[in-house]
C-alpha cells in the first residue's frame, strides 16, 4: 500500500471567524472557508472537482459546488460518525486524487453548533448509539457517555482530575496564544478548574469541548502539482480509519475491552504504511472533545503503553517544549469545536512554520478525529 | 411529554428483552446453536462468534457489580435536570461480567433516580436488579446489596 504515501498534499487552508454566535448561515460559511482554502493554494474554483465531508453536515456538496463555481464534478464522499469523519475527509481525497479519480479536491466542516440546537436535546432522531440502552437512564449527552469511561479509566489506571486537568491547560495555553482562538487571552487556572461547575461527574465543564460557530476547509491535490502552488506543500503521508471489532459506538460499554477505542485500530493501520514511528512525531493535533480523550488516545497511537496515558500529560509534556506539544491552535476544548476540522488546518500550519505556537522545524504532525466513534487519523509531512 | 423521562423505543432484536423486563424478569439474549451459546448484548440479528441467527433468551440471577458511573448535572432534558444530580452506571453482570447493563442505582424499585447519595457509589459495589415502571414502561434499576 506504498500507493498513498506521500503521493498528494494538502496546499491550501481557509477558515471563518470562530464565536459562539456567527449571522451567516452554515452554507455561507462553508463557502467563505472553501474559497479561502483555494485562494490560499492559488487554484480557481472552477478547477475543483472533487469533494469530502462528514455527516451531521447541513451544506451538501451539490450546494457548495454551485454557490463557488466548481467544476465537473467527479468524486464526492461523506463519512459517518461525526467528529471521527474529519481526517477521512482528507483520506478519501487523497485516495481520488492518488488514483486519478479527481484532481482538486476540497474538504470542509461548517457548523454552528454555538448558536444552533444541542443535537443530544432532539430526542426522536435516530442517534449513532443504541439509545433504547442508555438514554432512558438518562445517559443523555456525549459527555455522559464519555464521562463513563473516564472513571473507569481513572479506577483502573490511577488517573486524576489532574491529569485531565494538565490536558485542558495545555489546550488552554495554546489558544492564549492564538488571536483566532474563542479562548485568547483567556488564561485559565487550576484553581478555575477545579472549581468549575459539574457537566457529568467526573468530568467539569472544562473537560467539555466550545459550542462554536465556524467554518474551515482545504484543498488536496497531487504531490506534482503541489509543487506549483503558492504555499509549501504539506504531504499526507499515512491515513487511517478504525472501526474495531465489536465496536459500539461512543457507548463502546459492551465491547470486552472497552477502554482500546477506535483509535488503537486506526492507529495499526496508519503506522504499518508510514515511514515513521509514535518517536518520530514532532507535534500532534489529537482530537479532543473530552480531555480523557487524549489520554486515551496517547495510548492508542502508541505514545505510551496501556494505562499510561494520564501519566503522559504530567511534567507539561504536552506543552510547547514537552516531549509532544498537542493541539497548539487550542483544540477543541480551547480555539474552537468545529468537528475537529481545525486540528487539520493547525497541523497544515505547524508543517509550514505559520502556527502561532510553532514547534521549532516540524516536520511531522499527527492529526487524529473523534476517539470513541468510528474514527480516522492523518499523519502529515513537510517537504 | 417533554418533561417525561425517556421510554426506551425499542426494535425488534431488543423487544424481547423489555416484554421480559414486564414479567420482572432480566433475560439476556444467547446464541441457540448447541455448539455456542454466547450471551450478547445489546441484541442482534446474529451470533458474532458462530453465525447463528437462532436465539433464546436466558435468564439471568440479577446480581451484578457496578462497573462504572456518572453523575449528570444540567443542561439536561427537563425530567432529568428535575431529579439531577442523579446517577446512571454500568453494571456488569455477575453470571456474565462481559454483559454490561447501563441503568440507576436507587435506594428501592420505585424511588427517584437521585435517592442514592453519589458519595455512596462505588466502582465494584454489589449490585442487585429491581423493576420499576416508568411512564408505562417497566425498566431495571438496581439497589445497593448491603446499602
Ligand atoms: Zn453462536
Amino acid at each position: 500500500m506504498a500507493g498513498l504515501k506521500d503521493a498528494t498534499a494538502i496546499v491550501g487552508i481557509g477558515q471563518t471567524a470562530f464565536a459562539k454566535q456567527l449571522p451567516e448561515s452554515e452554507r455561507t460559511l462553508a463557502c467563505r472557508a472553501i474559497l479561502a482554502a483555494l485562494d490560499d493554494a492559488g487554484i480557481a474554483p472552477s478547477e475543483v472537482d472533487g469533494f469530502a465531508s462528514y455527516t451531521m453536515e447541513e451544506t451538501d456538496e451539490v450546494e457548495v459546488a454551485k454557490a463557488i463555481g466548481a467544476g465537473d464534478v467527479t468524486f464526492f464522499s461523506k463519512v459517518g460518525y461525526g467528529g471521527g469523519g474529519s481526517c477521512a475527509t482528507v483520506a478519501h481525497l487523497a485516495a481520488a486524487v492518488a488514483t486519478g479519480q479527481a484532481s482538486v479536491g476540497v474538504a470542509w466542516r461548517s457548523r454552528k453548533r454555538g448558536s444552533g440546537p444541542r443535537p443530544w436535546k432532539n430526542t426522536t432522531v435516530q442517534l449513532p448509539t443504541p439509545a433504547q440502552w442508555t438514554r432512558p437512564f438518562g445517559l443523555l449527552r456525549p459527555a455522559d457517555e464519555i464521562g463513563m469511561l473516564a472513571r473507569r479509566y481513572m479506577h483502573e489506571y490511577g488517573a486524576t482530575r489532574d491529569h485531565l486537568f494538565n490536558v485542558a491547560l495545555a489546550c488552554r495555553n495554546r489558544a492564549n496564544q492564538n488571536p483566532d482562538a474563542i479562548m485568547y487571552e483567556r488564561p485559565m487556572t487550576r484553581e478555575m478548574y477545579m472549581n468549575s461547575r459539574w457537566i457529568s461527574e467526573p468530568l467539569c465543564l472544562f473537560d467539555n469541548c466550545l459550542e462554536t460557530d465556524g467554518a474551515l476547509a482545504c484543498v488536496i491535490v497531487s504531490a506534482e502539482r503541489a509543487r506549483d502552488c503558492r504555499q509549501k506543500p504539506v504531504y499526507v503521508h499515512s491515513a487511517a480509519q478504525g472501526l474495531p471489532a465489536q465496536h459500539h459506538g461512543m457507548v463502546n460499554y459492551w465491547n470486552d475491552d472497552p477502554l482500546t477505542g477506535p483509535a488503537w485500530t486506526a492507529a495499526r493501520h496508519l503506522w504499518k504504511n508510514a515511514d515513521l514511528t509514535p518517536e518520530d512525531v514532532d507535534v500532534a493535533q489529537i482530537y479532543d472533545a473530552f480531555t480523557p480523550l487524549i489520554p486515551l488516545s496517547l495510548e492508542g497511537y502508541g505514545f505510551c503503553g496501556r494505562g499510561e496515558g494520564a501519566a503522559f500529560t504530567e511534567g507539561g509534556a504536552l506543552e510547547i517544549g514537552g516531549r509532544l506539544p498537542i493541539n497548539t491552535g487550542g483544540g477543541g476544548l480551547s480555539e474552537a469545536y468545529v468537528h475537529g476540522f481545525n486540528l487539520i488546518n493547525e497541523g497544515v500550519k505547524q508543517l509550514r512554520g505559520t502556527s502561532t505556537a510553532q514547534v521549532p522545524n516540524a516536520a511531522s504532525c499527527l492529526v487524529t478525529a473523534g476517539e470513541g466513534v468510528p474514527t480516522s487519523a492523518l499523519l502529515l509531512r513537510a517537504p | 411529554m417533554a418533561d417525561a423521562l425517556l421510554t426506551p423505543v425499542t426494535d425488534d432484536d431488543g423487544a424481547p428483552f423489555w416484554e421480559y423486563a414486564a414479567q420482572g424478569e432480566l433475560r439476556i439474549q444467547a446464541c441457540a446453536n448447541p455448539d455456542c451459546g454466547e450471551l450478547r448484548f445489546p441484541p442482534r440479528p446474529c451470533c458474532p462468534h458462530c453465525q447463528s441467527f437462532d436465539s433464546e433468551w436466558r435468564r439471568m440471577s440479577g446480581r451484578g457489580r457496578i462497573w462504572s458511573y456518572v453523575v449528570p448535572h444540567p443542561p439536561l432534558l427537563p425530567a432529568y435536570a428535575a431529579q439531577a444530580p442523579y446517577n446512571a452506571i454500568v453494571v456488569e453482570l455477575a453470571d456474565a461480567p462481559r454483559i454490561r447493563l447501563v441503568g440507576n442505582l436507587v435506594t428501592r424499585a420505585d424511588a427517584p433516580l437521585d435517592s442514592v447519595d453519589p458519595a455512596k457509589i462505588r466502582i465494584g459495589a454489589k449490585v442487585q436488579a429491581v423493576f420499576a415502571e416508568v411512564e408505562g414502561v417497566v425498566v431495571p434499576r438496581w439497589t445497593l446489596e448491603r446499602p
